[in-house]
């Protein structure tokens, strides 16, 4: 493979995986708390949650870019342009996602469980580990449609990457920028690298999801 | 599973940990669509890092967007062709040096077929008239780059206001709007050097050359780090005097020789 796209397709999947990760590191504890609390207001922040599954990506790259250029409010942290941003801006597009998949996936469970295991003496956390290991499956889920939903983004990762070549260029924005340039066939060879990547990653998690389901 | 989240967390922030330490060394460029997509800025920039040890974000946009950002303080240095609002820049005491590089020029472009009847033009605004009156398609930028400035600044002096159904705006850069004018068998106001990269892509003859109107001037233009004192001067400075200088004004007198047969831009530095 020619080293440019090799270069595209690792930092595709660096910044896409960790924004997929920070974003199971919020959305699990924060979905956890809004499946299974008793607070007020608990509904309407759900509702929230679930209205920023759908956050359109341009409209969080525009407001990344507000916020992270110089002239804004964060742009003394020289952030813009640089993969932190993109980073950035796709985590406020996968978090609520997973957060949102993961109260789904915790309420669906049989809320007698929980008072169960309640009663056998379990701790809060305990309780905590065995519902999340009850919904493992649904729970990988939500991770998977968090990577999904950030590694085929193009509108925020143009906006607060500015697909900068050798620095900020992902698959993506790369496809956008070459079949502007009337290069439709490099255009499709990084559209299949794209999926092929998405594929492999959904493949392996599901093979996971399956092995762990067996067992 | 463990790892390989680990791994996937750890890379990047290690990658931002560098970039952030040698952020003295980063410029950031914003320019037109047509220096990027004409292959230009692929060919200087590298020399450029190599030999002063900067790293170049190059944001490609239109000359408006480029302006704007310089503005802001949120580049360091421009790469632009539109005189009248690169003045405004200036007057404002947000542009600090501004040096003439190069210059190419605009032409008209269009299907074989040729509705307006235009080819062998020399007038650009007879052209546009032409255009006008005959309601033939025509692709505008619609973007407030320079290429789109100019386009107005014509149809202005022309007094037409352009509105007939063929008109349409596509929003894009110059290597995009070709290929929509090519699709749509349309005319388009476009530099050579753009068109001249796009030849092989697109199905569309240069019809109108020559007019004076038609000169398309490149200027760089550091920004005042007293007015805003994020920028890079020393930076944006040295890729200034990077792109007057002798050797770099002899590598743009020869770009595209060898691909298109004649050069795509003309150095203007004393």
């Amino acid at each position: 493979m020619n080293p440019e796209i090799f270069q595209i397709t690792v930092l595709s999947l660096q910044v896409s995986g960790l924004a997929t990760g920070i974003s199971l590191l919020l959305g699990l504890p924060l979905g956890t708390w809004l499946a299974l609390g008793h607070f007020r207001g608990r509904k309407l922040l759900l509702s929230l949650v679930n209205t920023g599954m759908a956050l359109p990506p341009v409209v969080v790259g525009l407001v990344v870019s507000l916020t992270l250029w110089r002239s804004g409010p964060l742009g003394s942290l020289r952030l813009i342009y640089t993969p932190a941003a993109i980073v950035t801006a796709q985590t406020i597009i996968a978090a609520p996602v997973v957060t949102g998949l993961t109260a789904a996936a915790l309420q669906a469970l049989d809320p007698r469980l929980a008072l169960q295991l309640r009663g056998l003496g379990a701790s809060r956390w305990q309780v905590t580990l065995a519902l999340w290991r009850e919904a493992r499956l649904p729970l990988l889920a939500a991770l998977m449609a968090g990577f999904g939903s950030v590694i085929s983004e193009v509108g925020a990762s143009m906006m607060v990457g500015g697909n900068i070549r050798g620095q900020t260029r992902v698959l993506t924005t790369a496809i956008v920028l070459e079949t502007g340039k009337g290069n439709f066939d490099i255009a499709i060879a990084l559209s299949i690298l794209l999926l092929a990547l998405a594929l492999l990653v959904n493949l392996g998690l599901t093979w996971i999801q399956q092995r762990e389901g067996r067992t | 599973m463990k790892r390989i989240l680990t791994l996937l967390l750890i890379f990047p922030l290690l990658l931002t940990a560098c970039g952030n330490l040698i952020e003295d060394n980063v410029i950031i460029l914003a320019t037109t669509t047509s220096t990027q997509d004409s292959g230009l800025l692929d060919v200087l920039i590298p020399i450029f890092e190599t030999e002063n040890g900067y790293t170049v974000k190059t944001i490609a946009v239109g000359t408006g967007k480029a302006l704007s950002m310089g503005e802001n303080g949120d580049a360091d240095v421009l790469l632009v062709h539109a005189p009248d609002a690169e003045m405004a820049v200036m007057e404002s005491g947000s542009g600090l040096d501004r040096f003439l590089v190069m210059h190419n020029d605009f032409v008209i472009v269009g299907p074989a077929s040729d509705p307006a009847n235009l080819r062998g033009m020399t007038s650009a605004s007879a052209a546009f008239i032409r255009i006008a009156e005959s309601s033939a398609p025509f692709v505008s930028r619609g973007d407030d780059s320079g290429t789109d400035k100019k386009e107005r600044a014509i149809w202005e002096s022309v007094g037409v206001t352009p509105a007939w159904d063929g008109y349409i705006e596509s929003g894009q850069g110059m290597g995009a709007t070709l290929l929509v004018a090519s699709e749509k068998s349309a005319y388009t106001l476009t530099d050579r050097a753009t068109y001249l990269a796009y030849q092989d892509k697109v199905a569309l003859d240069i019809m109108v050359e020559g007019d004076e109107v038609f000169m398309n001037i490149y200027h760089v233009i550091t920004i005042n780090p007293e007015k805003w004192p994020e920028v890079n001067y020393k930076g944006a400075l040295a890729f200034a005097n990077f792109l007057v200088a002798p050797s770099t004004q002899g590598i743009i007198s020869t770009f595209g020789v060898d691909e298109y047969g004649q050069p795509l831009f003309f150095p203007d530095a004393e």
